[in-house]
């Protein structure tokens, strides 16, 4: 009880001697200043090397991803040596890796592919999908841009079917094509429209008038609005939807194709959790992300060389 | 008949509490070669006054005659000068006035002529440095001298300009009113330039055009600017009927017309 009441009372004691050093203190800086050199004429700093500068900001570029990663392998570890063995540890899964990189593109039978082929399936239904999204979403987003009343039609529809998860549309797709591919296909299709349609629109909406406003003063036709200012003014958001949607696409073709086999990295997952492969399945999430960052820095790309702000 | 003869323009517009109207009974002749400054409060309906002669919007009432021919689309000959210059930021320098040189003289002149007349309209503005170079990468001052190449390689009968230099700084904006006394000068186009700067409109126009405070905005008072040009900046400051006509215009704007707002 006492100490407590001590260290209630502490506070009170430090505040009172802090004005005591407050006093202490201009004595101090006066000593100071009386050691320093005198000024010299003109500022003069150690030159900065470029190169270590350079050097420097590589090695922190390593250096804290790295320290993040073997963090990572850590937490695996610990999981495979104290929560259960079935999770193969960091050096297995490597050696795993190399034998299935050792071999990519191996052809042993419709249904036992190298890892190279399980990719490029799975990459083919994304772009199909894909193309057919942009190809229809564009047009349709640009109607919705450009008129009030295909805007008031369409948005609500949009906004209903736009949070759905695609996944869901995978039996209808599997009703109506009575076929595996193109129901993956449908299924990339309704992933990637959404945000087509929703950021072309958009686009075609925030054109600022001043734009049309040139059009109109210089007579261009109807054709000629849409090449030279509606076009190249929605660009920059058409490709941001694409790039949206390009990423979603990847990301559910996995699920959908665990749902519908056949060659396809997804199924390729699924596959090997049944066989019970888990180093396998680490592989391959590994790689998922890999072409998820590859699919990404095309879209950027594209973006760079398209869009006027960014070039 | 005069060129360019803006007849008795109202300009209503529906709004959710009843009508407004803009302006009421704008009537104003100008002709061939006038620099014409339409000076006023802001929110007074002098843009409205432009983009009516721009054939941007629609008069409610009276019309605009171009030439005795009556105005009532957009159109090159009636090039406009964009407060926020308006250049398209997907096209370099050269090719946003290219664009409109294309469509302008896409069928009277050659390819080799309407290069040149780009470079030529350029050069007027002191552009031609800067050809390749896209809206993003230039400075405010400079996207405007492009917007005025723009307009006039339009070969307009009448030059609109928006404020032209209102969204620059002091500095420039003396730099840009000096170019385009230059090649007033030089072309003798009729110019119809909204400002609400006071030492622009005097240093510009051969008559300002002073206009009452919306809504219902009307032409109040037209000021005929007597100076001899060319005009020059410095030796106007200490002239005594360059500061009387000054003078003249400050009074109507903060005598006369007093915004509501500031009283």
């Amino acid at each position: 009880m006492s100490k407590i009441i001590a260290l209630a009372l502490a506070p009170p004691v430090v505040a009172e001697i802090a004005p005591v050093a407050e006093v202490h203190q201009p004595v101090r800086v006066a000593a100071n200043t009386e050691r320093q050199p005198p000024a010299s004429p003109a500022y003069s700093f150690p030159p900065v090397s470029k190169v270590r500068l350079r050097a420097a900001a590589i090695i922190r570029a390593m250096v804290l991803p790295g320290a993040v990663f073997l963090l990572v392998l850590a937490v695996w570890m610990l999981v495979n040596a104290k929560i259960t063995s079935d999770i193969p540890t960091p050096a297995a899964t490597w050696a795993r890796a190399l034998e299935i990189f050792g071999q990519p593109f191996y052809v042993a039978g419709p249904n036992d592919m190298g890892i190279g082929w399980q990719v490029l399936y799975s990459l083919g239904r994304v772009m199909a999908g894909f193309a057919l999204a942009v190809a229809v979403g564009i047009p349709v987003g640009f109607l919705m841009g450009a008129s009030r009343d295909v805007h008031q039609a369409c948005y609500p529809l949009v906004q209903i079917l736009r949070p759905v998860s695609p996944l869901a549309w995978l039996p209808i797709g599997l009703l109506v094509f009575q076929a595996k591919d193109p129901s993956a296909i449908f299924v990339i299709f309704i992933t990637s429209i959404w945000p087509v349609i929703v950021n072309t629109s958009a686009g075609v909406q925030a054109i600022p008038q001043d734009y049309l406003n040139v059009a109109r003063v210089l007579r261009l036709g109807k054709l000629e609005i849409t090449r030279r200012i509606l076009i190249p003014a929605t660009l920059p958001h058409i490709l941001t939807g694409m790039r949206l949607s390009l990423s979603v696409a990847w990301m559910v073709i996995v699920a959908a194709e665990m749902l519908t086999g056949g060659v396809g990295i997804g199924f390729y997952v699924w596959d090997e959790w049944n066989n019970l492969n888990v180093a396998s399945i680490i592989v391959a999430i590994g790689l998922i992300g890999l072409v998820g960052i590859v699919l990404e820095s095309l879209m950027n790309l594209a973006q760079r060389h398209f869009d006027y702000n960014r070039r | 008949m005069s060129y360019l003869n803006i007849s008795n323009v109202d300009v209503v517009f529906p709004t959710a509490n009843g009508a407004y109207i803009a302006l009421r009974e704008v009537h104003l002749e100008i002709e061939q070669g006038e620099f014409i400054a339409i000076i006023g409060h802001s929110g007074c309906g002098k843009s409205t006054v432009l983009n009516v002669v721009a054939g941007l919007l629609e008069a409610t009432r009276g019309g605009v005659l171009l030439e005795n021919k009556e105005v009532n689309s957009p159109g090159p000959d009636r090039a406009v000068v964009f407060q926020n210059h308006s250049l398209l930021p997907w096209l370099t320098v050269y090719e946003n006035v290219r664009i409109a040189v294309d469509k302008v003289f896409g069928k009277s002149k050659s390819k080799a002529e309407r290069h040149d007349w780009t470079l030529h309209n350029l050069k007027l503005v002191h552009m031609e440095h800067a050809l390749d170079k896209r809206p993003g990468e230039i400075s405010g001052g400079m996207k405007q001298r492009v917007g005025i190449a723009r307009a006039l390689a339009m070969q307009p009968k009448v030059l609109l300009m928006d404020e032209p230099f209102g969204a620059l700084d002091a500095l420039t904006r003396a730099h840009l009113q000096e170019s385009v006394m230059e090649i007033q000068a030089a072309l003798n186009n009729t110019v119809l330039m909204i400002t609400h700067d006071v030492d622009e409109a005097v240093l510009l126009s051969d008559r300002i055009v002073m206009m009452t405070n919306g809504p219902a905005a009307t032409v109040g008072e037209i000021l005929k600017v007597d100076l001899p040009r060319p005009r020059n900046r410095l030796e106007l400051a200490d002239d005594p009927t360059y500061n009387h006509y000054r003078a003249e215009v400050l009074r109507f704007l903060y005598e006369r017309q007093r915004r509501p707002e500031a009283a």
